[in-house]
């Protein structure tokens, strides 16, 4: 595919713009800029035939099967992108008056409500923009908490377990703490025992996701919660893996004090290509008051992750979804989501070796190692062959307990015959792994391009494209 | 695995060599080949000063990243500039391409000789 | 109820009778009962999509849609082009996820690597990252990008929008670093205040340009004073400005960032919006985020993917600067899209139509009794107005469907885009007139 630039032709353009219809003003010459961007030339046609084009080589949710763990790649809903598109929304400024604002307000009041009650929490932000940003969040009402109470300096550290995301950590020291992991007992869980010992009049708070990064739930959790609380820490819920149990158990009654849920992975709002995303922060009355505002807006000195009041618009999608959903239907995506999962990983054992061997959640873990000493192949090859398939790759190489992981999340929206068709794939490669190897080590044949060069990409950075080259 | 015997080793896989009052170091055979291609260096600056047991930079690979501790407390005298754009040359030549130069060193850490460091890589 | 889930009570069953279990409570064993939800969640059943579009669209229309907006404060009603709109719904890319898989993410990528030339081209910068989640955030992350052992304080200046200015003190907070606010003169930044507090602890300096007031700082001299003392210097810019106005790199700066919602992106209630971020070249290995650089594949071809991971908090862990993962992949794509559309004349046209516009706003406010301007420097598309009776002004604007400039303490902060035409703005400053008679 030709870039953009390189398709431009001098003097195309498009018409978009009336003559300006007063006194035309300039900028002074110490003001002006010396050369104007480069910046494409191109007619109206050109154009959507080139992001056509760029959409042509994208593997999207809507394109085929994509279980990718821990991001939940449910299908988006096209209504909810209706919604989000009505002018009575796009059009609003995030600071027009609040009486011309009372619909956005009923979205934020409604979402909010539901979310509540999903969540087991007594207020929450939609300021955060996506789960990272909800994590740090987070954890600064956690620190505020400490502030509020004289423990700021005494309660210096985060417990985040060794199977978390690699944000956790990164959240946690960007909120000034020191973080300590805690080893994983042998079944995936936290090891109460290790727990113990990190414990205690330096815990800040612990940062877990439940179900787990390995899809399990943990059975402990009250018990993990309690001691926590007992040490004088706060829970922080990561809610990456909501969707196995929304409707069935709410984060609130395990003990929680805060969490934040990612409306693009559970409520279905798309992933757009890496974003946006809305990242809403729950928590319990007793730390409410510390929660996010807007300086212009609330005129407030509080707390405050960006501006105005978050990604509203994926908010609207969210609200959406869990409208038609409801009641039932929330608990009954979730309950799908872990049937689907487990049908899979029943259908492929036998070739790959689940992590875990045990009923799961919404997600599994495959651990390739010893297939990888049997035949070479990794888990990385597995990966770029299945792309052959139409298949989107699970996430591999996490979560980092498990070696030569991959991590499969079908969600509830796949059929029983379209998991039946990935089971076959895998039994497939599984059985090419023993076969070819080396076909599977020059995968992917059929893609769009062969396996990149990633180390010379990172030892000659070329981060844009440039006239002269 | 080659491990040139005029020189000593850390148990976190640096190399040292000392002149005179300046100790050069640079990181194993061993080191490179367990990173795999290395594509950026962290450097300190001539000047810092470096504890020995302390992390004084890090490699970083396509997708991992390598804490660098030093063997020795100093002050740094120079770093290997070359390192800025060429990082392979750890990979292709650990011994020639040296990281960082250490002087005013108040201490060294316990090094090992090159057969006891072959031991090591075995265990390790 | 709606549901999107396709399989059949019978397909459920069947499935679990294929893992060995009876019913659904039992993929639930591991949950303590005590906390299972017995009666289910306190929520309205579900509604089928002709219900959820009533109901959702009676929302929408309790919001009043302004025709006329001269208002903007971090927030800019320009003119969308209609394929602009269009596009970004398709639905391969709207329902795709960070493109970790470079063989199958192809078109993706390149729209980042698109979109990061293109951010470089209107700041004079040499590298740019995939976007974050919007100026405000754009601003405390180059803040962090700033900091190091002996240089920890961040200065801001006082003339920034009040909402980045407290996300960047919220950040700073969070890594207990110490944030010092910059005094205004005459709606700018104070350069002799400034030039005071230029300690050699200070690592980072921000400026907005043009700033909250809608006025044009001095940044050249800025940027001087900031390079004698050492200080990293970034300046948060409107990127439609930046379509006529003097590059963040030509006044000295060593990161730009800013809000790029005027690039095609509606107002939407406040999001979503797009942080941008791009440095020089010796800040490219501190840029928090994803990046996309240009390489070769197996057989030769060119190829992009997601590059300088190590950066990164997947990587990294504890000792990222940054835990950004999930950004604003879509609104990049459609602010590269924008700016296809709109070319670099095309650009300049939107900033010259608004900086005019605004002008002529100004100048027949400005004839109205007790009305003046409230600050001398020179403007964008924005400024402020002393004027008496704000309140009412602006409520007289609002029942004839035009949202007026925003109430600062009794002032009024106007904002004119090229969106406008000049019978709006002349109906507008004859309701003002009405009103102040």
């Amino acid at each position: 595919m030709k870039l953009v630039f390189e398709k431009s032709i001098s003097g195309r353009g498009c018409s978009i713009l009336p003559a300006c219809d007063v006194e035309t003003v300039s900028l002074p010459a110490n003001l002006s800029r010396g050369e104007p961007p480069v910046l494409p030339e191109m007619a109206e046609v050109d154009i959507s035939r080139h992001y056509t084009e760029l959409c042509g080589n994208v593997h999207g949710v809507n394109s085929g099967f994509y279980p990718l763990g821990s991001c939940t790649m449910k299908y988006n809903p096209r209504i909810d992108e209706e919604m989000a598109a009505l002018p009575g929304f796009t059009s609003v400024h995030p600071l027009a008056p609040s009486d011309t604002v009372k619909g956005c307000k009923e979205v934020f009041d409604t979402a909010k409500k539901y979310l509540l009650e999903i969540f087991g929490m007594d207020d929450c932000t939609f300021q955060p923009t996506a789960g990272a940003h909800g994590e740090f969040t987070g954890v600064m009402l956690i620190k505020k908490y400490h502030e509020s109470r004289g423990d700021a300096d005494k309660r210096t550290k985060i417990i985040v377990p060794d199977s978390a995301h690699g944000t956790n950590p990164a959240t946690a020291s960007m909120c000034g703490y020191t973080v300590v992991n805690v080893p994983s007992a042998s079944d995936g869980c936290v090891d109460l025992e290790a727990l113990k010992e990190v414990l205690g009049e330096d815990t800040a708070g612990l940062m877990l996701t439940n179900p787990n990064t390995v899809g399990i739930f943990d059975k402990n959790i009250l018990e993990i919660t309690r001691l926590v609380h007992e040490a004088g820490g706060l829970c922080y819920y990561d809610g990456a893996n909501l969707n196995a149990i929304m409707g069935i158990v709410r984060p609130g009654d395990m003990g929680f004090d805060c969490i934040h849920s990612n409306l693009h992975k559970t409520f279905a709002t798309p992933h757009g290509g890496g974003g946006p995303g809305a990242g809403v922060v729950g928590c319990k009355d007793f730390l409410a008051k510390f929660l996010p505002k807007s300086a212009l807006m609330d005129g407030e000195d509080a707390l405050q992750v960006r501006s105005f009041s978050g990604n509203f618009l994926v908010v609207v999608k969210a609200l959406a979804y869990i409208m038609t959903l409801g009641k039932e239907g929330i608990a009954e995506a979730a309950q799908n989501a872990v049937l689907n999962a487990n049908y899979l990983m029943s259908r492929i054992k036998g070739t790959f070796k689940p992590a875990f061997d045990r009923i799961c959640m919404h997600e599994f873990v495959l651990d390739l190692s010893r297939y990888k000493e049997e035949t070479g192949v990794s888990a990385l090859d597995v990966a770029k062959t299945l792309i052959d398939y139409g298949m989107h790759p699970p996430t591999m190489y996490f979560p980092l307990i498990v070696h030569e992981a991959l991590m499969l999340e079908p969600t509830e929206t796949e059929s029983k015959e379209n998991l039946d068709k990935a089971a076959e794939v895998f039994r497939k490669l599984y059985k090419l792994g023993f076969d070819n190897p080396e076909y599977m080590k020059a995968a992917p044949h059929h893609a769009q391009t062969a396996r990149p060069d990633e180390v010379q990409a990172a030892r000659n950075p070329v981060l844009r494209w440039s006239k002269n080259d | 695995m080659n491990f040139p015997k005029e020189l000593k080793y850390s148990k976190d896989h640096e190399w040292v060599k000392t002149e005179g009052e300046t100790a050069i170091i640079g990181i194993s055979d061993f080191a490179q080949d367990a990173l795999g291609d290395i594509v950026f260096v962290n450097l300190p600056e001539a000047g810092d000063e470096v504890v020995a047991g302390e992390v004084f930079g890090d490699l970083e690979s396509v997708k991992a990243v390598s804490d660098m501790l030093s063997p020795v407390s100093g002050t740094v005298a120079a770093v290997n500039e070359e390192l800025a754009d060429t990082p392979e040359i750890l990979n292709n030549d650990p011994y020639g391409a040296w990281i960082i130069k250490v002087e005013g060193i108040t201490d060294i850490e316990d090094l090992m000789d090159a057969d006891a460091y072959a031991e090591f890589c075995k265990e390790d | 109820m709606g549901s999107y889930v396709p399989s059949t009570d019978k397909e459920r069953q069947q499935m679990l009778n294929a893992i060995g279990l009876g019913s659904f409570s039992e993929l639930y064993k591991d949950v303590p009962g005590e906390m299972y939800l017995s009666d289910g969640l306190n929520l309205p059943a579900g509604m089928s999509e002709l219900e959820v579009r009533r109901k959702i669209s009676a929302m929408a229309d309790k919001n009043t849609v302004f025709k006329t907006i001269l208002r903007g404060a971090g927030a800019y009603d320009h003119v969308i082009p209609s394929i602009v709109s269009y596009i970004p719904a398709k639905e391969e890319f709207l329902t795709a996820y960070t493109p970790y898989q470079a063989e199958m993410s192809q078109g993706i990528l390149q729209s980042i690597f698109e979109y990061q030339t293109m951010m470089c081209e209107l700041t004079g910068m040499d590298v740019s990252n995939a976007s974050v989640y919007d100026g405000a955030t754009a601003a405390a992350e180059a803040v962090a990008m700033c900091r190091d052992r002996k240089r920890t304080v961040t200065l801001i200046s006082g003339a920034s929008h009040p909402d980045t200015i407290q996300t960047v003190k919220t950040y700073c907070y969070g890594k207990n670093s110490e944030l010092k606010i910059v005094p205004v003169k005459d709606g700018k930044t104070d350069i002799d205040a400034l030039k005071k507090m230029l300690t050699d602890d200070v690592a980072g300096v921000y400026i907005q340009q043009p700033n909250f007031f809608g006025l044009f700082e001095n940044a050249e001299e800025i940027g001087e004073a900031l390079h004698t003392a050492g200080a990293a210097y970034i300046m948060g810019c409107n990127p439609v400005a930046l379509g006529i106005m003097k590059t963040p790199r030509e006044c000295g700066a060593d990161i730009a960032v800013g809000e790029a919602q005027p690039l095609g992106l509606p107002l939407g209630f406040g999001g979503p919006y797009l942080g941008y971020m791009t440095s020089t070249d010796k800040y490219m290995r501190k840029l928090p985020g994803r990046i996309v650089g240009e390489t070769v594949d197996a057989r030769g071809n060119k190829a992009y993917v997601l590059s300088l991971q190590a950066r990164e908090q997947h990587i990294r862990r504890e000792k990222a600067s940054s835990n950004i993962c999930s950004n604003e992949a879509l609104c990049a794509f459609t602010a590269g899209l924008y700016l296809s559309v709109m070319g670099a004349k095309g650009l300049a046209d939107v900033a010259t139509q608004s900086m005019s516009k605004a002008h002529y706003l100004a100048a027949q406010l400005c004839k109205l009794p007790g009305v003046s301007l409230k600050f001398s420097g020179g403007f964008f598309h924005e400024f402020v107005t002393v004027i008496p009776k704000a309140d009412e002004v602006l409520s007289a604007l609002e029942s004839n469907g035009i949202l007026g400039g925003l109430n600062i303490d009794g002032d009024i902060l106007w904002c004119a885009t090229e969106k406008v035409s000049k019978a709006e703005l002349d109906k507008a400053v004859s309701i003002v007139k009405e009103v102040l008679a």
